[in-house]
């Protein structure tokens, strides 16, 4: 579900182009945005604190089976939510699990890992190197 | 006070009506989008999220727009959007040691794990108008490491609390926060309400303040042991789950500031940290809210209280710039019945003055 919440909504969309249509469901709740209240601790390891409150969209939706799915994700993208909560619901059925996983979800992750791996090489490329005396030796 | 009037609707209406032709500008030139503005003009967005005390991108850069590029405007709008929202559960608190970090540099250690990561950074530019960006260009492409070390990146205070040079930070009681957009801020501010009032307040303000602990207000001598920034995972709890979920990430900056403390009879000479976090990259207000943060303190420290930045009453209610430009702007409204009585009020004191001058004996009441 990380995934999906870190995805945006066209990434998300583009991924559900290329799999078979999602299968009917009932919203439950929502989907619906509102505030949740982010939190800090004081000198990053003490006591909490509130930090901001951030736009958050969320969605419930049952599958004609029952499954319940939760979709929850920064921003005010309701579809983006109900589609993860979508998922959510398909990705607790052993049997189709890892078709799914396969079709939407790690196709994002891939594309996630490796835009984390591409900023962690552009920051190494601006780690200093500090020349000493030993090193110019 | 002022009193309603009536009247200006007309008026009030193509006065709206000449502001939105004027926000649009020349219109042989293209309209700017909110996603422009939130894609390059994003520190402008970073800032009003965190002065309109709301984490979301696209609405900050689209309340940019609105108010014209009035930075307290927007926050002003963000800040008002928000209060029609219903309030969903607390997020966890981000775990800023976890940060997938993009910069990351000590003023007090120059060879520690992890090393120093410059990022992209204002940092050593020379502060040149550049004129190649007033010609249409592609911007050059970041060069890339053929491989990250993925190294770990404690906290540099870690390293000085392993020493027991650090204070410690009281690990918190597990129990929800205080928070001061439910309840008033109560005096003395316990640290939660003062971070969280500091994390939303204007960056200007807090600068100044800051400064006038440097300058000699307060008698701070800080070094930054650690600024980092990158992103955090955002955790909450849903009800209906009763375990973490991921919300995604957000950008935060994060500056702990190292400051001498003299110790007392029960606390030995350490150091003291001053933290500052704030939404997305924003150094300066990071900066300035840890040296007020370390000021504010003194009272818990029992070190004596003489500056402004120390006097938490001073600091927190001024801090707000949406509350402070509500007060000072509503000057602009019509006071035109409070204007009246102060000007009768000021006639008769100067007719009483000018007898008293002219030696004419009073009326008898």
């Amino acid at each position: 579900m990380a995934v999906l919440a870190r995805a945006t909504e066209a990434e998300i969309e583009a991924a559900l182009a290329g799999a078979p249509p999602l299968p009917p469901h009932r919203r439950v709740r929502g989907p619906e945005v509102g505030l949740t209240m982010l939190r800090g601790r004081a000198g990053g390891d003490g006591e909490a604190f509130n930090l901001s409150e951030a736009t958050v969209a969320r969605c419930t939706v049952a599958l004609e089976d029952g499954t319940l799915g939760h979709g929850w994700r920064l921003g005010r993208r309701k579809r983006a939510a109900e589609w993860a909560a979508v998922l959510d619901a398909l990705l607790q059925d052993e049997a189709r699990r890892d078709a799914w996983l396969a079709q939407v979800v790690m196709p994002l992750a891939e594309a996630q890992r490796a835009a984390a791996a591409r900023d962690a090489r552009r920051a190494a490329a601006t780690e200093v190197r500090f020349a000493t005396l030993a090193a110019m030796r | 006070m002022y009193v309603a009037v009536k009247g200006g609707d007309a008026a009030i209406a193509a006065a709206h009506a000449w502001l939105a032709e004027q926000r649009r500008g020349d219109k042989a030139l293209p309209e700017l989008s909110a996603a422009q503005l939130q894609e390059q003009l994003g520190l402008a967005v970073d800032r009003v999220m965190a002065e309109g005390s709301c984490h979301d991108r696209e609405l900050a850069a689209l309340a940019i727009k609105q108010a014209r590029g009035d930075l307290i405007e927007a926050a002003f709008l963000l800040r008002a959007y928000r209060n029609t929202l219903t309030r969903f559960p607390a997020a966890e608190p981000v775990d800023t040691g976890a940060m997938r970090v993009r910069r990351r540099i000590s003023a007090t250690y120059k060879d520690m794990p992890g090393g120093q990561v410059l990022g992209p950074t204002f940092d050593y530019t020379h502060r040149l108008l550049d004129f190649a960006l007033l010609a249409e260009g592609e911007a050059p492409l970041a060069p890339e490491e053929a491989e990250a070390t993925g190294a770990p990146m404690p906290r540099v205070s870690e390293i000085l609390a392993q020493e027991g040079l650090m204070r410690r930070e009281p690990p918190g009681d597990g129990a929800p926060p205080p928070d001061l957009t439910r309840d008033p801020l109560p005096f003395p501010a316990p640290r939660a309400l003062r971070l969280q009032s500091l994390a939303r307040g204007d960056e200007g303000f807090l600068l100044g303040l800051g400064y006038s602990t440097q300058r000699g207000y307060g008698n701070a001598h800080p070094f930054v042991a650690e600024l980092r920034m990158g992103e955090v995972e955002v955790l909450i709890t849903p009800p209906e789950l009763g375990f973490p979920i991921s919300l995604g990430e957000i950008t935060v900056t994060e500056c702990q500031m190292v400051n001498q403390f003299a110790g007392r009879a029960d606390t030995p000479p350490q150091f003291t940290r001053g933290y500052g976090l704030s939404l997305g990259h924003s150094e300066r207000k990071a900066m300035a809210m840890a040296l007020v943060d370390r000021a504010l303190m003194a009272r818990d420290l029992g070190e004596e209280v003489t500056a402004p930045a120390q006097d938490q009453e001073f600091v927190l209610l001024h801090a707000d710039n949406v509350e402070a430009t509500g007060f000072v702007e509503h000057l602009k409204l019509p006071h035109h019945v409070d204007f009246q009585s102060e000007l009768e009020k000021l006639r008769s004191i100067r007719a009483r003055w000018e007898a008293a001058r002219d030696g004419v004996p009073e009326a008898a009441e």
